[in-house]
């Protein structure tokens, strides 16, 4: 608790006593309203003081102003008791909510704790532990064990294991060595690393995230619009029609003002928005708050409003649902031995930086560049070289025709490598992309929470395209698009989806800038820093798996259900005691607990959005 | 130009509401957000006359609620 709030509770404390021995004490008339109203100078005065420095200010439908009225009226038909009670009473939610607003702040301030506090820097031959803000990009800093990584940059020398959980939700620690790219806001586990800086502390991964998820909230849900348009016009309509009860139903049926003053303070007593105004966007941050605790970057309190909405899901293929490097999946030898036939391909390739080649060269290890020469890259066929003295040809179909191999299609899908050997047909090695292990299951998730069709764009070719499509149960695939058909795509599509529905694009970030903010609700694979993503999207998946697109779907239908139940119990009970109390059937108590104790549920369950399973 | 202000002491969610439709209404400004929850102020306005335009969102601020101060620089 702040200190604010300490003082706050002891007023309230002194308060309480001083209410009970004020009701215990058997006196009448002025002595009594003498004894009530310590209790409620002790409680109460600040709101008094407020509401007259506000009126001054031309505030009048103010809450402190509202309660102040409803109390002293209380005084005034005699109420004491109730008077101080209601005074009581408020304070007790004020002070509730406002230790649940901060609570729910530390939280979720807690849970973005990624900020780097310092970086040892190598100047002049010794280490400085200085502000990640003054280093340099290409400075050499040294991130022992246990410390976080303040800066991004690149490992010249250690390896280590890095607790990434902080940003991606993931708890599996990732393993770095020499040459690998590292990500400030990781926790450096056991190794000592000593980093090349690659971006200025403004620039880098740490403070981009940070500043996603502080200026989160300044966008706003459309609930939350309308809640704040609501309360501009619910509460002077409470005034008004207190107002009038008070007046008019004594004056036509002629009865007495003291019974109709009652009923109308009980209007004033609810007349205050708070649980309402305060209760949404707490949930939202809570429901923002809890999908980071999983690596799901959400930009704003309008995206996770309109995420539950998702009715068309649009996947990028490559990078997206598919891991996006290439590997060798089969090899099918025509008369030597298969490990022969990829030690030739991979040998025949190895001066080529193309990602076919790479992945060759990956899937066989060292390689004996000395024994090729004559390299020849035909372009749109392949690769002709000379191993061993023999004419070896690596390539497509063409390549083969061209030197009159007899070649034929692999039943496989892929990419298919053919090798022939002195003009003879040797063979072919399949590589192809592979699925992420949780893209099948993340589109099945996606069709139970409610999404009407999935569908998914590629550059790629015909057969790939449509072979993983099916492979993970996809409904929809265009395949062989350039990146500007894929806008066009889109734009179609959102023609299909009804007027709620929203159109999801999830794309990898590097080139689907364009469709990314086509779409009503772009999703990025973040990857471990990725600046495009980072920019480009609404919400951003920092571990890259396609099923996190459901679990923030999940979370933003929870957030959206808290949300509604708040909005719907507060007005409800705010509604029938309205009722009540015009109809003489409500007690000051009924309201206090309209106010106030509606007040108190309606944050309660707000902060539930925050918890989230994971 | 867009800016962003942290915000002491905004304790009412009504009134961090009230401000926002006041900030708005100041010649100048295309938009204003108040974010309760993170106790900030974002506003969007015109480049010349910024920091008038924000001696005046102070001045509309502290008469909702007087006791709530907008750090600026």
């Amino acid at each position: 608790m702040s200190k604010k709030q300490k003082k706050m509770l002891w007023r309230i404390l002194a308060g309480t006593a001083l209410l009970v021995t004020a009701s215990l004490l058997p006196l009448e008339g002025i002595p009594k309203l003498l004894v009530f109203l310590v209790p409620y100078a002790v409680v109460g005065w600040d709101v008094i003081f407020s509401a007259v420095r506000n009126i001054k200010n031309g505030q009048i439908f103010d809450e402190n102003f509202l309660m102040a009225l409803a109390t002293v009226g209380a005084f005034c038909i005699a109420e004491y008791p109730e008077a101080v009670f209601v005074m009581l009473f408020y304070q007790v939610g004020e002070l509730f909510q406002s230790y649940a607003v901060g609570r729910s702040r530390q939280s979720i301030a807690a849970l973005m704790d990624i900020r780097p506090d310092y970086a040892n820097v190598e100047r002049d031959g010794s280490l400085v532990q200085i502000d990640p803000d003054e280093v340099a990009i290409d400075e050499i800093i040294v991130v022992k064990p246990g410390e976080k990584i303040p800066l991004d940059g690149i490992i010249i020398e250690g390896s280590s294991s890095l607790n990434t959980v902080a940003l991606t939700g993931e708890a599996l620690p990732q393993d770095v060595t020499v040459g690998n790219s590292v990500t400030s806001g990781c926790v450096n586990i056991n190794g000592l690393l000593r980093v090349q800086v690659k971006s200025a502390f403004g620039d880098s991964t740490v403070s981009k995230i940070l500043d996603l998820v502080e200026n989160a909230s300044s966008k706003k849900a459309k609930t939350e619009n309308f809640i704040t348009r609501f309360a501009q016009y619910y509460t002077p309509c409470v005034v008004i029609a207190a107002l009038m009860l008070a007046v008019v139903p004594p004056l036509v049926l002629d009865q007495g003002f003291s019974q109709w003053i009652n009923r109308a303070l009980i209007f004033l007593v609810i007349s205050c928005p708070c649980a309402l105004v305060i209760s949404v966007p707490l949930s939202f941050f809570g429901g923002i708050g809890g999908a980071s605790k999983c690596g799901i970057l959400v930009k704003g309190s309008n995206y996770l409003e309109a995420l539950a909405k998702a009715e068309i899901v649009v996947f990028d293929k490559t990078g997206t649902l598919t891991k996006g490097s290439f590997n060798v999946t089969a090899l099918h030898s025509a008369n030597m031995d298969e490990k022969q036939l990829l030690e030739l391909a991979a040998t025949a390739e190895s001066y080529s930086d193309h990602p076919i080649s790479l992945s060759l060269k990956a899937a066989h290890g060292a390689i004996d560049k000395s024994r090729v020469s004559n390299v020849e890259e035909i372009s749109g066929y392949g690769i002709m070289a000379d191993i061993d003295g023999k004419k070896v040809a690596v390539g497509n179909g063409k390549l083969m025709d061209k030197v009159g191999a007899s070649w034929h299609e692999c039943h496989k899908q892929g990419t298919v490598i053919h090798v022939a050997i002195n003009g003879v047909y040797a063979g072919h090695i399949v590589i192809s992309d592979e699925p992420k292990p949780d893209a099948a299951a993340a589109i099945a998730a996606l069709k139970k929470l409610g999404v009407r069709k999935t569908v998914m764009l590629t550059g790629d070719r015909k057969a790939v395209g449509e072979h993983t499509a099916a492979q993970l149960g996809i409904d929809e695939v265009y395949t062989e698009l350039l990146p500007a058909d894929k806008v066009n795509m889109v734009e179609k599509l959102m023609q299909q989806k009804s007027v709620k529905g929203k159109l999801v694009f999830v794309g990898d970030g590097i080139n689907d800038a364009p469709v990314l903010s086509r779409a009503d609700i772009g999703i990025a694979m973040g990857g471990l820093g990725s600046d495009a993503a980072i920019e480009a999207a609404d919400i951003v998946l920092m571990d890259d798996k396609p099923s996190k697109i459901a679990t923030a779907m999940g979370i933003s239908s929870r957030t959206l259900s808290i949300v509604t139940q708040n909005i719907v119990f507060a007005l409800g009970v705010k509604l029938l005691v309205l009722i009540l109390g015009a109809l003489g059937m409500a007690s000051m108590w009924a309201a206090v607990f309209a106010d106030v104790g509606v007040s108190v549920i309606a944050i309660l369950n707000a902060t539930r959005a925050l918890s989230v399973k994971k | 130009m867009k800016k962003t202000f942290k915000m002491i002491d905004l304790d009412c969610a009504n009134c961090a509401a009230k401000m926002e439709a006041a900030i708005k209404k100041i010649e100048g400004v295309n938009s204003a957000s108040i974010s309760f929850m993170a106790q900030k102020l974002t506003v969007d306005a015109d480049d010349t006359r910024f920091e008038a335009i924000m001696q005046e969102a102070v001045k509309v601020c502290k008469k909702v609620e007087p006791d709530c101060t907008i750090v600026l620089g």
